[in-house]
């Protein structure tokens, strides 16, 4: 398929009230229609059938390079090159690959990582050639910028974790060519995060790109012989497999240790969420939580071991980002298991490889709405970030209150769905209010946000009568979420001007079932 | 030769700038003839850009300034802060003739009783104003903005007025808002800036002598009497050296604005040129003296601070000897020391059912016209009476006794 140009699009209003596009990068959309409202049809994706007899009896799949892999998968102009975030800021995989298919002469290639990093900041180059067209995937940083001014030829396409797969799996994105970087991996295909030099923990995000692509090469600076144990991918899915000295720089594929937060602003955030999760009962044995990877997350999980060690309380399973903090709670059996999507230090990696109650899970498990369920609504409470809430607890966490691109969206918004979704949050960042009138970029819809909790209070939805009732005659600082916001801008000095966005649409927000949730638009003087 | 209007022409400057700078601003005022011009770069400027440049003028026309040239390089600075560095550049520049501008002010608490819980004061650097709009939410009984050793000398008289500004317009909930003061004769100038703004103590340091502690007195009282001010503004000596430390008494009985002696151990264990300890054995005897002072002349005895920020544990230890010494609480320099702080100078579960019982048994002796009060098969002294009402007091005003 050839990426068409980025043309005129017809704007509608979806059930959000947002602008959104009705056509985006050669595809008809579906505007959002509310949560659980959209009802997909038909049948799945599925990749070409193939045969036992197109590949080596001695299951030895290897070619010498990348090139030679890329050759043989027939790259063209106009395909769609997949990869994978799992080696973060250390990836040394997915750009090599972008610029073999330069050398190799191709045009117009759709990039389709689950999220990029700063190190990825020379796709600018090739974009500028005319050798990745455009970039489906989260972008922050120089690409985030690149996009946000409209450079682009195509649209940027912001999906969940979730939705990624939910893409891949609708036959929403078709991927040509995924390229898995993996830091253990047997000649056959199979492969694994766990183990090597490159060790990043779970490489579930290049499950779906390993079922569905058309073609598959994994790549390795680990190469044991068969059997790969375990193998989180599947050689049986896999094409070629290539053998490289390193696929990344291990000091930045996972952080020596992650740190708690030190600003007594956030940790003050933390203790409150954590004092939230036992004052309501939330916090009771068997439950379960999820928290990421930020220094106010970390505090918490600090914090609510303490109680929970006080309280005699054991979690059947807590939902990784891992992180040292989550394993030793794990080997102290305050945890039954760790549910992991990613993992994030050399303690999370070294418990993933080693511990079997640490579960290696992929976006299918976990995320994907187009499933027969998942569990991330499963989990008991959640507590996310956001770059700004509004009075209606809706939370935009992708673009800076000016609208530039700022994040990916993550699991956040699969997260969502959980029996209890905190934003913990500072109330306001270098004097711009968190808490405001209307997100800039939707990105959540707060009917699913539940509970704000800020260092000058707690903020509950009145949709959750349930909760303000538990938390009545406790003592923690319940607002309302528009006292909160008075508060705030009166120390702010007033409310903050409204940045002027143009027209001129350049990415759009993908909710988790594929429908379009709101637009990111061209920045103003450009 | 040079004109007068180029001589008296200098350039001020104040406030900080740069990448790792927070919730502050870099302002450069240059005094010249002509339009008044304002060229501002803001971190923040597409949401408040608008409104620094208002303000900015409201700041400039109330110092009485109608000309120049103002340079705002501002990092995401709050309008307190935002005040206070362009009256600082002001009035280095030599302009500005004494005058001020305050900014919209926060509602005040009621004023603080001589005899209220002081069991942990937040430090908070008085150069640092990012510190200062957050101070109150971490519960400590008071904070201490601070104008004397964590201020470099060049900046004094701008953190002066970062400090004033914060009296008047942050909200420090119901902590007790406590300045500590350089000694005399800046101290005059800080005096000055701060009183009219009403803070509730102020901290004198190094104090030596009852003198010390009259002269700053006698200049609140002259501050108080011109700006009309009613409420009681306390005073809290700090002994800091051997000299202090044998006129603890003195210090103590020098004024009835006296609530609190306390004691700075870094410059009183280097006075002594000793090296202080994490458990402090080498200054018992100048916190027991504190103690004895203190109490002879019925006031609050009040420990230093706890330096290292990590040893919660050596902290916990510092508290619960301190505590046990006669202390009633001690300094803190972050916020996370403050819980610790008053766990550890709480009385424990069983010393409050003891007291309650000892009370109890007083109010039955008391109500049955017994002159002996007994509990069981114990007869209970006076003193201890007198200590258990002491000690339920306390626990009530820490919220552990209904």
């Amino acid at each position: 398929m050839t990426v068409e140009a980025k043309q005129q699009a017809e704007l509608v209003e979806n059930a959000a009230g947002r602008k959104v596009p009705t056509f985006v990068n050669g595809r008809d959309q579906v505007p959002y229609q509310g949560v659980g409202k959209y009802k997909p049809t038909g049948r799945k994706a599925a990749p070409p059938v193939r045969s036992n007899a197109e590949f080596p009896k001695n299951g030895d799949k290897r070619v010498p390079d990348l090139e030679t892999a890329l050759r043989l998968c027939g790259l063209s102009d106009g395909m769609t090159i997949s990869s994978h975030h799992h080696l973060r800021e250390g990836d040394r995989v997915a750009l090599p690959t972008l610029q073999t298919a330069a050398k190799l002469g191709v045009r117009d290639l759709r990039w389709f990582p689950s999220a990029s990093f700063p190190c990825h900041a020379p796709v600018i180059d090739l974009m500028e050639q005319g050798i990745v067209h455009h970039i489906e995937g989260s972008m922050n940083g120089p690409l985030g910028d690149y996009c946000s001014h409209g450079k682009m030829r195509g649209y940027g396409v912001l999906r969940s974790h979730g939705g990624r797969w939910q893409a891949i799996q609708d036959g929403e994105v078709h991927v040509d060519i995924a390229v898995i970087a993996a830091p253990t991996a047997d000649p056959f295909g199979n492969a694994n995060g766990s183990h090597g030099p490159s060790a990043c923990g779970s490489i579930g995000f290049a499950l779906a790109d390993s079922m569905y692509a058309d073609k598959v090469i994994v790549v390795t600076d680990n190469l044991v012989p068969f059997p790969c144990i375990p193998w989180q991918v599947q050689g049986n899915n896999v094409d070629y497999v290539v053998e490289v000295p390193s696929i990344g720089d291990p000091a930045k594929i996972v952080s020596g240790t992650t740190q708690i937060t030190r600003s007594p602003d956030r940790l003050r955030i933390a203790e409150t969420v954590a004092q939230f999760l036992k004052v309501t009962g939330i916090m009771r044995n068997g439950f379960s939580f999820q928290a990421g990877a930020g220094g106010i997350a970390l505090a918490f999980v600090d914090y609510l071991r303490k109680y929970m060690r006080a309280a005699g309380v054991k979690a059947r399973f807590v939902r990784g980002g891992s992180t040292k903090y989550l394993v030793e709670m794990l080997q102290e059996g305050l945890t039954e298991y760790i549910l992991d999507g990613q993992t994030f230090d050399l303690d999370a990696v070294k418990s993933i490889a080693t511990d079997p109650r640490h579960v290696p899970t992929s976006p299918f498990t976990s995320y994907n709405y187009h499933g027969k369920g998942n569990f991330a609504s499963m989990v008991d409470a959640v507590i996310l970030g956001a770059t700004e809430v509004d009075v209606n607890f809706n939370g935009n966490v992708v673009t800076h209150s000016d609208g530039r691109l700022l994040h990916g969206i993550g699991g956040w918004q699969n997260c969502l769905f959980s029996g209890c979704t905190i934003l913990a949050l500072p109330s306001f960042r270098d004097r711009i209010p968190v808490i405001v009138d209307e997100v800039t970029t939707l990105t959540g819809p707060g009917e699913l946000i539940d509970v704000i909790v800020t260092e000058r209070g707690i903020a509950i939805n009145p949709r959750r009568q349930d909760l303000l009732d538990a938390v009545k005659g406790s003592g923690l600082p319940v607002k309302k979420i528009e006292e909160l916001k008075e508060e705030v801008e009166k120390i702010c000095g007033g409310k903050p001007a409204k940045p002027k966005l143009t027209d001129d649409p350049v990415a759009v927000v993908k909710w988790v079932d594929g429908t379009v949730l709101d637009t990111i638009w061209k920045q103003v003087g450009d | 030769m040079a004109t007068t209007a180029e001589v008296t022409a200098k350039v001020g400057e104040a406030g900080r700038q740069g990448k790792d700078v927070r919730s502050d601003l870099f302002v450069r005022f240059e005094p010249r003839e002509g339009p008044l011009e304002i060229d501002l770069q803001s971190r923040v400027g597409l949401y408040y850009g608008d409104n620094i440049r208002e303000q900015a003028k409201q700041v400039l026309a109330a110092l009485g300034v109608s000309s120049g040239r103002l340079t705002i390089v501002d990092e995401g600075a709050l309008p307190f802060v935002i005040g206070a560095r362009i009256e600082a550049a002001v009035r280095r520049a030599g302009s500005g003739n004494g005058k001020r501008w305050l900014p919209e002010a926060a509602p005040r608490p009621e004023h603080s009783a001589k005899d209220r819980l002081r069991r942990s004061r937040l430090y908070l650097p008085g150069a640092e104003p990012k510190y200062f709009i957050n101070a109150g939410l971490h519960y400590p009984d008071a904070i201490i903005l601070d104008l004397e050793d964590s201020v470099h000398p060049a900046e004094k008289d701008a953190s002066r007025l970062l400090v004033r500004n914060a009296l008047h317009a942050v909200d420090f909930g119901t902590t007790e808002r406590m300045v500590r003061i350089n000694q005399l004769p800046l101290g005059y100038q800080d005096l000055e800036e701060v009183i009219p703004e009403r803070p509730d103590l102020v901290l004198i340091p190094k104090v030596e002598h009852p003198q010390q502690v009259l002269e700053v007195d006698r200049k609140i009282s002259d501050i108080e009497t011109r700006e009309g001010i009613k409420q009681p503004i306390w005073l809290m000596p700090i002994l800091e050296s051997a000299l202090g430390i044998e006129n603890a008494f003195a210090i103590a009985t020098a004024s009835d604005r006296v609530c609190a002696l306390t004691i700075g151990l870094e410059d009183y264990t280097a006075d002594l040129g000793i090296v202080r300890t994490r458990t402090g054995e080498e200054t018992q005897f100048a916190r027991f003296r504190v103690v004895n002072a203190a109490k002879a002349a019925g006031l609050q005895a009040i420990d230093s601070v706890f330096s290292d920020v990590g040893d919660m544990e050596g902290l916990r230890a510092w508290g619960e000897k301190s505590r046990a010494m006669g202390f009633e609480g001690m300094g803190c320099i972050h916020p996370a020391q403050i819980p610790v702080i008053h766990e550890s100078y709480a009385p424990s579960q069983a010393e409050i059912e003891k007291a309650l019982k000892i009370v109890a048994a007083f109010n039955d002796a008391r109500v049955r016209g017994l002159g002996v009060v007994s509990l069981g098969s114990k007869m209970i002294d006076p003193p201890v009476v007198n200590r258990a009402v002491k000690l339920v007091s306390r626990a009530k005003l820490m919220g552990l006794v209904k």
